[in-house]
C-alpha cells in the first residue's frame, strides 16, 4: 500500500520537474530567444510578480467557467436521460448533436458576443456549450447498454419503463456520468477562457490577450501554468466526487482516476 | 388443465421475415418441472418471451392458467445464463429487487422492511447462501451468483418459474450442484418450472416432461414423459436408465438439427 502511494506522489512530481528540466534544457540548446519561449525561472518570477493579477482573473474565470460547467451538468444529464430512454429521441437527436459539437466553439463566440454583449455571458456560454456533449454522450451510453435480460425480469414482473430506469437505468449511468464530469470541467475551462480571450474585459483569457499585447511573454505563460493548476484541481474534485458516489464500479486494478 | 399451453404459435421478430418458432404447440401442468431442448438457435429463449408475455404470438394463442397472455405475466420469476446481479447493490438488495416492482410487496416493502430482510436470508440460506447478503456480487464466484440470481427469480414466489440456460456459464461440478438446489427448490414449493438448455443430462435429470424443438423455425419434434421416480439423487445419472432416456433424445435433436 505504501509502495502505491509513493507512486501516486512521487510520479508526477518526478515527471513535472523532468518536464521542467526540459523546458530549460531546450531553451540551452536551441538558444530559444525569451520572447519565444521564456525560462521556466522567469515564468515563475511573473507568476510572483503579477500574483494579485493572476489571483483575481482566475478566480473570475473560474467562476465562470463553473457556472457553465453546472449548465452543462444539468441540461446533459437531462437530456441525456432523455435519449438515452428513447430510441426515437436517440435517433431524431443525436446526428444534430454530432454535427453541433462539430463546429468550433470559437467561431460561435462572436455571435454570443453579438447577441449578449462583452462580459460573463458569453464566456458562461460558451463553456457551457462546449462541455455538455460528453455527458449527454456518456449518459445516454449507460443507459443504452442495459443487458436486456435485465429488461426481461424487471418487465416480466410488470415493471414500468420507469421502474427499469430508476433501479437499474440510472443507477446504472452514474458512473458514466461521473466518468464524464472529468472531461467536461476541463473542456470548459477552454471555452469560457476561449471566450475571454475574445468578448471580455475580465478573466484569464483577457489577462493572457493584454500580456501578449504588452510583450509581457513570462505573464502569458504564467497564465498558462495557472489554468492548468486549476484545470487539474477541478478534475481532482471530479474525480473525487466520482470515487465517492460510484466506488462500486472501481475495482480493477488498472489506473482510475 | 394445464397451467403453460402453447396452442400452434407463430412468432417472427419484427413481425415479418422468418418466423422464430411456427406451429409450436405445448403444454405444461401446474406444478410440473419441464424442459425445453433442442440445437441452438431454435427459438427458445423465444418461447419464454412468449410464455411470459414479453412476446406476443402473431398466430396462435398463449395461454397461462386459462388466462390468454396479453401482457407481461407478474407470476413470473426469470434467470437467465448471465447472472445480471447489480453491481451497485449488495446480494440481499439484488434479491429484493422483484419486491420493489410487484404490488402489494412494492407498497408493502418500506415499512416491512426488516421482514422482507428475514425472507431474503431466508431464501438465501435454502440455496446455501447463508450470511452473503451484505457481499456485493463481485466478491462471489459464478456459481453463488447464478444462486443468488435464482433467489431473486423467486423471492415474489412466482408460479412459474422461467430458466433459460441457467446453469450454462458454470464448470461441471457446480452446475451438478445448483440441479441439486433447483429440484430441492421445486420439491419445496412445488411451483411450475420451464428450463431452456441444451444439456440433455440436465433435463433427464431434473425434468418430468421434456420437449425437444426443432431447429428454426421452432415446433416441438417430440415429448419425453420422464419416468424416472423422484427424489432424483445425482447416482441416478450413471445408470443405463437414465442414459438411454439422453441417448433417446440426443438421436432427436441431431435429425431436429438443420
Amino acid at each position: 500500500m505504501n509502495r502505491i502511494l509513493a507512486i501516486r506522489i512521487f510520479a508526477p512530481v518526478a515527471f513535472l520537474v523532468l518536464l521542467i528540466a526540459g523546458w530549460q534544457g531546450a531553451i540551452e540548446v536551441f538558444d530559444i530567444p525569451p520572447f519565444l519561449l521564456p525560462t521556466p525561472a522567469a515564468v515563475w518570477a511573473a507568476l510572483g510578480r503579477y500574483a494579485n493579477a493572476l489571483w483575481k482573473e482566475s478566480l473570475y474565470t473560474l467562476g465562470t467557467t463553473l457556472a457553465g460547467f453546472g449548465f452543462a451538468v444539468a441540461f446533459g444529464l437531462g437530456l441525456g436521460l432523455l435519449i438515452g430512454a428513447s430510441r426515437t429521441l436517440y435517433s431524431g437527436i443525436y446526428p444534430l448533436m454530432i454535427g453541433f459539437n462539430a463546429i468550433p466553439k470559437v467561431a460561435v463566440v462572436p455571435i454570443l458576443a453579438l447577441w449578449f454583449g462583452t462580459g460573463e455571458i458569453p464566456a458562461i456560454v460558451t463553456a457551457f456549450l462546449i462541455s455538455f456533449f460528453p455527458i449527454v454522450v456518456n449518459v445516454a451510453t449507460g443507459l443504452a447498454t442495459i443487458e436486456p435480460e435485465m429488461e426481461d425480469v424487471l418487465r416480466a414482473l410488470g415493471g414500468s419503463k420507469l421502474d427499469i430506469m430508476r433501479k437499474v437505468g440510472i443507477p446504472r449511468a452514474l458512473p458514466y456520468f461521473f466518468a464524464s464530469l472529468k472531461v467536461a470541467i476541463t473542456l470548459a475551462f477552454v471555452g469560457s477562457v476561449i471566450a475571454e480571450s475574445i468578448a471580455s474585459n475580465h478573466g484569464i483569457g483577457h489577462l493572457m490577450l493584454q500580456a501578449q499585447a504588452q510583450f509581457v511573454i513570462p505573464l502569458v505563460y504564467a497564465c498558462l501554468v495557472v489554468l492548468a493548476v486549476q484545470g487539474i484541481l477541478m478534475y481532482a474534485v471530479m474525480a473525487v466526487i466520482e470515487r465517492r458516489m460510484t466506488g462500486w464500479a472501481h475495482r480493477s486494478g488498472f489506473a482510475t482516476g | 388443465m394445464s397451467f403453460v399451453a402453447l396452442e400452434d404459435v407463430r412468432f417472427a421478430y419484427g413481425g415479418t421475415g422468418a418466423p422464430a418458432v411456427d406451429r409450436l404447440t405445448m403444454k405444461i401442468d401446474r406444478g410440473a418441472f419441464a424442459a425445453v431442448v433442442g440445437p441452438s438457435g431454435c427459438g427458445k429463449s423465444t418461447l419464454m418471451k412468449l410464455a411470459t408475455g414479453l412476446q406476443f404470438p402473431q398466430g396462435g394463442a398463449v395461454l397461462l392458467g386459462g388466462e390468454p397472455v396479453d401482457r407481461p405475466v407478474k407470476i413470473a420469476g426469470m434467470a437467465f445464463q448471465a447472472p445480471t446481479l447489480l453491481a451497485w447493490r449488495t446480494t440481499r438488495e439484488n434479491i429484493l429487487l422483484p419486491l420493489e416492482i410487484v404490488q402489494p410487496h412494492r407498497r408493502r416493502m418500506r415499512r416491512n422492511r426488516a421482514e422482507y430482510r428475514a425472507r431474503a436470508d431466508a431464501l438465501l440460506a435454502s440455496v446455501g447462501l447463508a450470511g452473503a447478503g451484505d457481499k456485493y456480487p463481485w466478491e462471489l464466484s459464478g456459481g453463488m451468483q447464478m444462486r443468488a440470481a435464482l433467489c431473486r427469480a423467486l423471492i415474489h414466489e412466482p408460479e412459474l418459474l422461467m430458466l433459460d440456460e441457467p446453469f450454462g456459464a458454470l464448470d461441471a461440478f457446480t452446475r451438478e450442484e445448483l440441479w441439486c438446489v433447483i429440484r430441492d427448490l421445486h420439491a419445496q414449493r412445488r411451483m411450475t418450472v420451464v428450463l431452456v438448455t441444451h444439456d440433455l443430462r440436465e433435463a433427464v435429470f431434473l425434468a418430468d416432461t421434456i420437449f425437444v424443438m426443432s431447429a428454426r423455425p421452432g415446433r416441438i419434434v417430440a415429448t419425453h414423459q420422464n419416468t424416472l421416480p423422484r427424489p432424483r439423487e445425482l447416482d441416478v445419472t450413471f445408470t443405463p436408465g437414465f442414459s438411454a432416456t439422453v441417448q433417446d433424445l440426443r438421436s432427436h435433436i441431431v435429425r431436429a438439427r438443420p
